[in-house]
């Protein structure tokens, strides 16, 4: 890898972003076998540094750090040092000096991981920096991809819901991008900022004209804990207008992958008969979720190649 | 820097002074005695007299800054008005306006009392602005003429916003009778939502708050207009936006009484500047784009924009360390400022100094004859061309919260004179 850390797709060179992905499938083939670990990263100190709440992000990233043979220490900040006025800056200086490999960390602040790399030595892997992005999502969601279509190069996909306030939104972007994809983005105009336009994408607020449109589509979870303001007027409304159903796909007559980066809001942006369905392959993202975490976590920490 | 008095004679040998009231640039020798003007003539020789060698150097006005942040009283660890009246020393600056949004703020003639009874042993002259509103909650005017008569130079709630209109009409109103500047810090809070940057690009690229620019041009104009029904004196502070400019230029023709500022760092960076999240340049109203800098520095061309004014904000390390959403709002300024105007802007020199020392003043209603024989000293004496890199050391705030740090930048202030102390910062560059 040519950059230390991983905190952002936005300037992430496009080879080494294929380079993971490639990976990605080595390992998802060790996930197949009935032993599910390799010795890769024996001896390697992980330390999961949650300032903010996760399921999801947090299991997968430790079963990646298991299967690896590493060392983990879990921090959540509802049980931490923070809760006792510790700075930031001390609790990660703190964690360093008790001599580890690698950080992991959600963190509620957009830039966080970088200000992050510039308190500590180890490498930073971003699991989500607020508003600003969320690079291991994007790269299990471009793996998926390339599993369901054999390619990513010249795939349309949209990202539907809440584009303002998500760093999925915004690492998918960039990654597609890089990798060849064309993207667009829909949602209600108060959560769609026009000035995105300018990172290379489509945008439209008619969810029939992307579902026209799209080979696949990433659907967010409208994040109503992040909205300080009625930015959209009621649930109803939003279902009616971006609400994936069965009916509304039906209009369409064509096969459209549908992805989620989880938790869903069943009933809201996504009904559970499209959730649970066959064109659906929400459940292929978490299990490719480990595995890019496990190619990530690999290729950065420098684990040998042969091992593997 | 090395502060010392006066010496009882001093020589200011072979400069060139640069009389900002006249807009005159002449090679002469100033001669000092016991801290007045003494003579100003060439080749002027008087053996008792130290003498500073000003060969190459600029002699002026000293610097005034109607717009700095000093903490006191409440915030000391960050700035107080004696280590302030130092980090402006060393910005060549003799004159400063402080601002009230102090802890508690500067709100009652008591209150200005206070300022300017701590402010006679400094070696500076500072002048407090008070609050426009009681503890400056935009509800009720304070006792403006109390303050005044205190020394209060000009009201405003700096920091806060006065969002309603009804409130800032009468506070044009009420000042209008005593003749000082209002001066309203404009940004809509309810357009700049918790904004933390620039809205635009930018923000969404770092997933940053953005305010939009038409948080300020909006209240801008809103100012403008009340103080125009009134034909009053207004004073709009730290302007940053390109409609912002365009609006007092509008204004401008038709109330003679306007009069704006504009910040070096507004001048220096743009928003892009902000992709290293660098805690210093999380300021309000926040660095815009490349369009609106480019649009401040042509409303200082054309007269639209009447002075440079730091906006001096201290904050501790500890609180500028934090995420960028975190941190509180503002740089400092002072130290930095000469040598980034000087460096940005175009300009002929004796233009770029008259918005450091007779714009400023003029809108202050502060004496502009500072080279008149007899007069109280109040000099800097520059290099306009020497190049350095700005460095914790050039800085004496108590807080070191400048993006400027390790920035080249361009001219230098090598001397300060002010009320009766000599400034000597030839000797760190």
């Amino acid at each position: 890898m040519k950059q230390k850390h991983l905190l952002s797709l936005e300037n992430f060179p496009a080879n080494d972003l294929e380079t993971i992905i490639e990976t990605s499938f080595s390992f998802k083939e060790i996930l197949e076998r009935p032993i599910k670990k390799v010795p890769s990263l024996q001896g390697k100190t992980i330390v999961n540094l949650f300032f903010e709440n996760s399921t999801r992000t947090r299991i997968s990233f430790e079963l990646a750090q298991k299967r690896l043979s590493a060392d983990t220490v879990n921090f959540s900040a509802s049980s931490s040092s923070l809760k006792k006025g510790e700075s930031f800056k001390d609790t990660v200086q703190n964690i360093e000096a008790m001599k580890i490999d690698a950080v992991v960390m959600r963190h509620p602040s957009p830039g966080s991981s970088l200000l992050l790399t510039k308190y500590i030595d180890s490498v930073v892997i971003n699991a989500g920096d607020g508003t600003h992005e969320h690079p291991t999502q994007a790269i299990l969601d471009m793996t998926s991809l390339k599993e369901q279509f054999g390619k990513i190069n010249g795939l349309k996909i949209g990202i539907i819901g809440d584009i303002a306030h998500s760093r999925v939104a915004r690492s998918n972007i960039y990654g597609l991008n890089k990798m060849g994809a064309e993207v667009m983005v829909c949602g209600p105009s108060t959560l769609v900022p026009y000035e995105i336009e300018s990172l290379g994408v489509k945008i439209t607020h008619n969810l029939d004209e992307i579902l026209d449109w799209a080979d696949a589509i990433n659907v967010l979870r409208i994040q109503l804990e992040r909205m300080d303001r009625g930015l959209f007027p009621s649930v109803r409304e939003y279902r009616n207008l971006f609400g994936i159903t069965d009916e509304r796909l039906q209009k369409h007559n064509k096969e459209i992958i549908i992805m989620h980066p989880g938790p869903m809001n069943r009933g809201v942006e996504i009904d559970s008969s499209v959730a649970d369905g066959k064109s659906a392959i929400i459940l292929d993202q978490v299990l490719n979720g480990v595995a890019s975490r496990m190619a990530i976590l690999y290729l950065f920490l420098g684990g040998n190649q042969n091992e593997s | 820097m090395n502060l010392k008095k006066l010496p009882k004679k001093l020589l200011l040998k072979d400069g060139t002074m640069f009389d900002p009231s006249l807009d005159k640039l002449s090679k002469k020798d100033i001669l000092i005695e016991n801290n007045k003007i003494a003579s100003i003539d060439s080749g002027i020789e008087d053996n008792k007299a130290k003498i500073i060698d000003c060969n190459g150097l600029v002699i002026t006005h000293g610097f005034c800054d109607v717009h700095v942040h000093f903490r006191e009283p409440g915030q000391e660890d960050k700035e107080t008005l004696a280590s302030g009246s130092l980090a402006a020393l060393a910005g060549g600056f003799t004159r400063v306006c402080t601002m009230p949004n102090t802890s508690p703020p500067i709100d009652s003639p008591e209150a200005i009392n206070f300022i300017i009874e701590k402010s006679l042993k400094c070696p500076i002259f500072i002048h407090p602005i008070g609050a426009v509103t009681k503890n400056q909650k935009g509800d009720e005017l304070t006792e403006i003429q109390g303050m005044i008569k205190e020394g209060a130079i000009a009201i405003s709630d700096d920091g806060f916003p006065i969002s309603d209109a009804q409130v800032m009409r009468l506070a044009l109103e009420y000042a209008s009778m005593f003749d000082i500047p209002v001066i309203n810090h404009a940004e809509d809070e309810c357009l700049k939502n918790n904004g933390v940057m620039n809205e635009g690009n930018c923000s969404i690229r770092l997933g940053l708050k953005g305010s939009p620019s038409i948080s300020e041009s909006i209240m801008i104009q809103r100012d403008l207009e009340l103080a125009n029904l009134i034909n009053t004196k207004i004073h709009v502070p730290h302007v940053s936006t390109s409609k912002g400019v365009l609006y007092i230029k509008r204004m401008k023709k038709l109330n003679p009484k306007i009069s704006a500022e504009v910040t070096p760092h507004h001048l220096y960076f743009d928003d892009e500047s902000l992709t290293s999240y660098n805690t210093n340049l999380k300021v309000a109203p926040p660095i815009r784009t490349e369009k609106d800098r480019k649009s401040l520095i042509k409303g200082i061309k054309d007269g639209t924009i009447d002075c440079i004014a730091t906006d001096h904000a201290p904050h501790t390390i500890e609180e500028k360390e934090s995420s960028f959403d975190m941190a509180p709002f503002g740089m400092i300024g002072l130290e930095s400022c000469f040598g980034v105007i000087n460096k940005i802007l175009d300009l002929p020199i004796n233009q770029k100094i008259k918005l450091i020392t007779k714009n400023p003043r003029d809108i202050m209603g502060f004496d502009n004859n500072l080279f008149e024989i007899g007069s109280n000293v109040e000099l800097t004496i520059l290099n306009p061309k020497i190049e350095w890199i700005f460095n914790y050391n050039n800085i004496y705030s108590k807080s070191k919260n400048s993006p400027f740090i390790g920035e080249k930048l361009r001219g230098k202030v090598l001397y300060t004179l002010s009320k009766g102390y000599l400034a000597d910062l030839s000797t760190k560059i």
